[in-house]
C-alpha cells in the first residue's frame, strides 16, 4: 500500500509542479497587460500598446501550456485519487466545476478576442477584453484556492455514515478563514513571478542593445511592480498565512519552522540548519531568539508548540522536505525584496538602465520566483500531510483502490517523457517571441 | 434533479464532441487527403486556431461530472485508467504537433509534425468511440471473480484488452471487437465532420474533392450504423426496452438519421454550413441515442453480483445538486454570450482573414 501511494503522489507532484509554472505567470501577467493597455488609452503612446500586445503573446503561449497540462490535473483526481473524489466530490466538485464553467470560458474566449480583434473592436473594447482575461485568470486562481482551502481547513460539511462528505453550507466554502489570506498571498506571489519576467526581458533588451525603448519600459515596470509585490507577499499576506498555519495546523507549523522541542519562553526563528530526524534536532543551526513568538503572536515570550508535542502519525511524513521548502521560499522572498529595493534606488537615481551588474542580476533572477512559488505550494501540500482533508481523511485512504502501482509508474514515465517535449516546445516558442521583439506589431 | 445534471453534462459533452470533433476530423482529413503545402498549412490552421478553446468544454464537463456524480467520476476514471491517460497524452501530443509544425521552415520537420497531428487525431477519434462503446457495453463492476467481489461494488479496473477480444464475456477489456466497431464509426463520423469544417472554413484546393469523400464515407457510415444496431443485442439484451417505455426518446435516433440522410445531399447544398450542421446533429444524435438506450444507467455491470451505476446511485446530496443550479444557469448564460461574441469575430474563411500571425 505504501509503495502504491508513492507513485501516485510522485505523479501528482510532478504533473502539478510542471503545470504551475504556467498559471503563476499568466495570472500576474494579465494584470500587467491591462495596466499597459490602460496607460496606452490615457497617454496614446504606442509603446504601451506594443507592450500590452507583446506580453499577451507570451500570455497566450503560457495559457496554452496551462490548458494542456491542466487537463491531466483534473483527470488525476478521478484516475489516481478515486476514493478521495468519491468521498469529497460533492464539496470540492462545486468549486472545481465553477472554475471550469466561469473562468476557462471567460479566459479562452476573450484571449482570442484580444489577440485577433484589436482592429475590429477599437481601443476601449480591446482594453475591456484584456480586463476579462484578467478576471478569468484570477477567478480561476480564486476557485482553485477555495478548493485547496477546504482541504486545508474543511468547513460547511457533514460526514455521512458511509464516510462521504456532503455540503451543508455553500457560502462557507467562500467565507473559509483560510481562503482570503491564501488567495492574496498566491496572487501577489504570481505578480512577483510575472513582474520579474517583464523586468528580466527588459534587462535582456538593454544588454543586447535591441528594442531599447521597450526594454527600459519593461525594466522600469518590472522593478516597480516587483518591489511592491515582493513586499506584499511577505507582509501582510505571508504573515497572515503563517498565522493561519500556526492556528489551524500547529504540527505543520512546528515542522516547517524546524521547532523540534516546545519552547515555553518564546521560540527562536531558524535561519539556517539541517533537520536531523534521528536525533530530532537541527544540525549547524543559526537562529535568532524569540523572534518567531513575536512574529506569530506579537509577544516575545509566548510559547510555541514543537514537534515533540505531536504523535508521529499526526506529523507531516516528510519533515525535511517541508522545512527546506519553507526556508527556500522565505529566503528567496527576502532576497527579492533586497534586489528590487536596490534596483528601485538605481531607478530613482536614473542609473539603472546603464548599470550592467544589476541588469545581469535581474536577467538571471528569472527562475527564482518560479522556485519560490513552487516551494510555497510544497509547504502547503507537504504541511497538510498525512491528510488530504486536514484532520479528517488521510492521504493513504484517498487513493484509487483498483489501480496498481505498476500502472501508475508506467503513466508517470509517460508524463515525464511527454513533458520534456512540451518544455522544449515552450522554450522555443517563448524564445522566438522574445527574440522577435515587441516592435513587430505595425502593419 | 439528477436528470437536470445528467442533461447538462450530456449537453456539454455533445458540444465538446461537435467542437473538438471537427478538430480531430480535420486532423484525419489532413492525414489522408491534404497534399499541397498550402492545403496542409491552411487545414492545420483550421484546427490550430481553435483547439484550446474547444477543449475547455471537456474540462467543464469533467468538473460538472465530478460535482454532480462523484461516485461515477471516481469509479470510471480509475477503472478506465490506462485509456484515459493515453487520451491525455494524445491530446497533449496533438497540440505539440500543431504548434511545432510552423516553427522550423523545412519539409522534413513539417512532415514529422503533420503526421504527429494527423495520427494522434485519428487515434483520439478512435479512442473516444471505443470509450462510448465501453460505456454502452459495461464493465465488471466490483471485479467479480466466481461470484465474489474483489473491490467495493462500484469500483473496477479494465485491462486494455483480454485475449478473446469478445464483448460478451464477464471480463471484457477496453478494446474488443464491439468497441472497435464503435471506434471506427467515430472515426468515420468525425472525418465527415472535419471535412465539412474544412469546406466551411477554408478555400483549400481539395474542397470539391472532399464532397465526394464525404459522400463515400457516409455510405460506409450508413453500413456501419446498420451493422452496429443489428449487433447491439449482444451487449444489451433488450436494446429497445427504453424506447418502448419512453417513446419520446425516439427523437434521438431520428436526429441521427436526419443527419445521416442529409449528408448524402452534400453536393446539392447551397450553403456550406448545411453540411456542417448535418454532421453536427449526427454526432449529437449518436451520443444521445446511446445514452437513451441505457438511461438511467450510466455504466452497466457485466456480472450479476453488482448492479450497474445509475444517475441515482452515483449522485451527490440533494443539497449539493440544488445549490449549484443557480450558478450553473448564470454560467450557461455567460457562455452563450461569449459564444455569440466569438462567432461574430470568427465568421468567414480562415485564409481570407488577417490574424496578424
Amino acid at each position: 500500500m505504501e509503495d502504491m501511494i508513492f507513485y501516485d503522489r510522485l505523479q501528482f507532484a510532478f504533473t502539478i509542479t510542471f503545470h504551475y509554472i504556467f498559471p503563476q505567470l499568466t495570472m500576474g501577467l494579465s494584470l500587467i497587460i491591462i495596466l499597459f493597455k490602460g496607460y496606452y488609452l490615457k497617454s496614446n503612446n504606442e509603446i504601451y500598446n506594443d507592450a500590452a500586445k507583446f506580453f499577451m503573446k507570451i500570455f497566450a503561449i503560457n495559457f496554452t501550456m496551462g490548458v494542456v497540462t491542466g487537463i491531466p490535473m483534473e483527470f488525476q483526481f478521478g484516475t489516481n485519487w478515486a476514493k478521495f473524489s468519491e468521498l469529497t466530490g460533492g464539496i470540492i466538485g462545486q468549486t472545481l466545476a465553477m472554475e471550469g464553467t466561469f473562468s476557462f470560458f471567460l479566459e479562452s474566449s476573450f484571449l482570442a478576442l484580444f489577440i485577433f480583434g484589436e482592429k475590429l473592436m477599437g481601443q476601449k473594447l480591446h482594453f475591456l477584453t484584456g480586463f476579462f482575461v484578467f478576471l478569468g485568470s484570477w477567478a480561476s486562481g480564486y476557485l482553485i484556492l477555495a478548493t485547496n482551502a477546504w482541504m486545508q481547513h474543511p468547513v460547511g460539511y457533514e460526514v455521512l455514515a458511509n464516510g462521504k462528505f456532503v455540503l451543508t453550507h455553500f457560502s462557507e466554502l467562500f467565507s473559509n478563514p483560510w481562503l482570503l489570506p491564501a488567495f492574496l498571498h498566491n496572487q501577489m506571489a504570481s505578480l512577483v513571478t510575472s513582474s520579474f519576467v517583464v523586468g528580466s526581458i527588459g534587462a535582456f533588451y538593454l544588454l543586447i542593445k535591441k528594442h531599447e525603448a521597450h526594454g527600459k519600459l519593461f525594466l522600469k515596470t518590472g522593478v516597480i511592480i516587483g518591489l511592491i509585490s515582493s513586499l506584499l507577499v511577505a507582509f501582510p499576506t505571508g504573515d497572515l498565512n503563517a498565522k493561519n498555519v500556526a492556528k489551524y495546523q500547529p504540527a505543520a507549523f512546528a515542522a516547517m519552522e524546524g521547532i523540534f522541542e516546545t519552547e515555553e519562553a518564546g521560540a527562536e526563528i531558524v535561519l539556517i540548519g539541517q533537520p536531523n530526524m534521528v536525533e530530532k534536532k537541527l544540525d549547524n543551526k543559526i537562529a535568532v531568539p524569540n523572534i518567531l513568538s513575536f512574529l506569530t503572536y506579537q509577544e516575545w515570550d509566548k510559547q510555541i508548540i514543537g514537534m515533540d508535542h505531536f504523535d508521529k502519525s499526526e506529523l507531516p511524513d516528510n519533515i525535511p522536505a517541508l522545512y527546506y521548502s519553507y526556508h527556500i521560499m522565505v529566503g528567496l522572498g527576502t532576497i527579492f525584496i533586497g534586489i528590487m529595493g536596490i534596483s528601485m534606488l538605481f531607478l530613482y537615481r536614473k542609473k539603472l538602465y546603464s548599470f550592467k551588474p544589476l541588469l545581469w542580476t535581474i536577467l538571471f533572477l528569472v527562475p527564482f520566483p518560479f522556485i519560490a512559488n513552487l516551494t510555497g505550494w510544497y509547504v502547503a501540500e507537504l504541511g497538510r500531510q498525512p491528510y488530504l482533508v486536514y484532520g479528517l481523511l488521510k492521504t493513504v485512504d484517498g487513493v484509487s483502490p483498483t489501480v496498481s502501482s505498476g500502472n501508475t509508474l508506467f503513466t508517470l514515465l509517460g508524463f515525464v517523457a511527454l513533458y520534456m517535449l512540451l518544455g522544449l516546445l515552450f522554450l522555443v516558442l517563448v524564445g522566438k517571441t522574445i527574440y522577435h521583439g515587441p516592435q513587430h506589431q505595425k502593419h | 434533479m439528477e436528470i437536470f445534471w445528467f442533461i447538462i453534462i450530456a449537453l456539454f459533452l455533445a458540444i465538446f464532441f461537435i467542437l473538438d470533433g471537427y478538430d480531430f476530423g480535420t486532423g484525419i482529413i489532413h492525414l489522408f487527403f491534404a497534399k499541397t503545402d498550402k492545403d496542409k498549412e491552411v487545414i492545420s490552421k483550421a484546427a490550430g486556431l481553435f483547439w484550446d478553446s474547444n477543449e475547455v468544454w471537456l474540462v467543464a464537463a469533467g468538473g460538472l461530472l465530478f460535482m454532480a456524480f462523484p461516485t461515477l467520476y471516481a469509479s470510471a476514471f480509475s477503472g478506465f485508467y490506462l485509456p484515459l491517460i493515453i487520451v491525455l497524452w494524445l491530446i497533449i501530443f496533438r497540440a505539440i504537433g500543431l504548434e511545432l509544425r510552423s516553427q522550423i521552415d523545412h519539409p522534413i520537420w513539417r512532415t514529422i509534425w503533420d503526421k504527429a497531428f494527423g495520427v494522434s487525431s485519428l487515434l483520439l477519434a478512435l479512442f473516444f468511440g471505443v470509450a462510448l462503446g465501453n460505456v454502452a457495453r459495461g464493465v465488471n463492476l466490483g471485479g467479480v471473480e466466481n461470484g465474489v467481489s474483489a473491490y467495493e461494488a462500484h469500483y473496477f479496473f479494465l485491462p486494455l484488452w483480454n485475449p478473446s477480444f469478445s464483448p460478451s464475456t464477464t471480463h471484457p477489456g477496453v478494446i474488443d471487437w464491439f468497441t472497435i466497431v464503435i471506434g471506427i464509426i467515430a472515426v468515420v463520423t468525425l472525418a465527415i465532420h472535419g471535412a465539412n469544417w474544412i469546406i466551411l472554413k477554408t478555400n483549400a484546393s481539395i474542397n470539391n474533392k472532399l464532397k465526394s469523400v464525404i459522400f463515400n464515407l457516409n455510405i460506409a457510415l450508413a453500413v456501419l450504423t446498420i451493422f452496429s444496431v443489428s449487433i447491439w443485442h449482444i451487449i444489451e439484451p433488450h436494446p429497445l426496452a427504453n424506447y418502448l417505455e419512453y417513446p419520446a426518446f425516439l427523437i434521438f435516433p431520428m436526429v441521427y438519421f436526419i443527419g445521416l440522410i442529409g449528408t448524402f445531399f452534400i453536393k446539392k447544398f447551397k450553403k456550406e454550413v448545411y453540411g456542417f450542421a448535418c454532421s453536427s446533429i449526427m454526432i449529437v444524435g449518436g451520443i444521445t441515442s446511446t445514452l437513451a438506450t441505457m438511461f438511467p444507467v450510466l455504466l452497466p455491470s457485466t456480472n450479476d453480483t453488482n448492479p450497474g451505476l445509475t444517475i441515482y446511485n452515483t449522485a451527490t446530496s440533494q443539497y449539493g445538486m440544488s445549490v449549484a443550479i443557480p450558478w450553473m444557469i448564470v454560467g450557461i448564460v455567460l457562455i452563450i454570450i461569449y459564444f455569440l461574441v466569438q462567432k461574430k469575430l470568427n465568421a468567414g474563411k480562415i485564409d481570407d482573414m488577417d490574424y496578424g500571425h
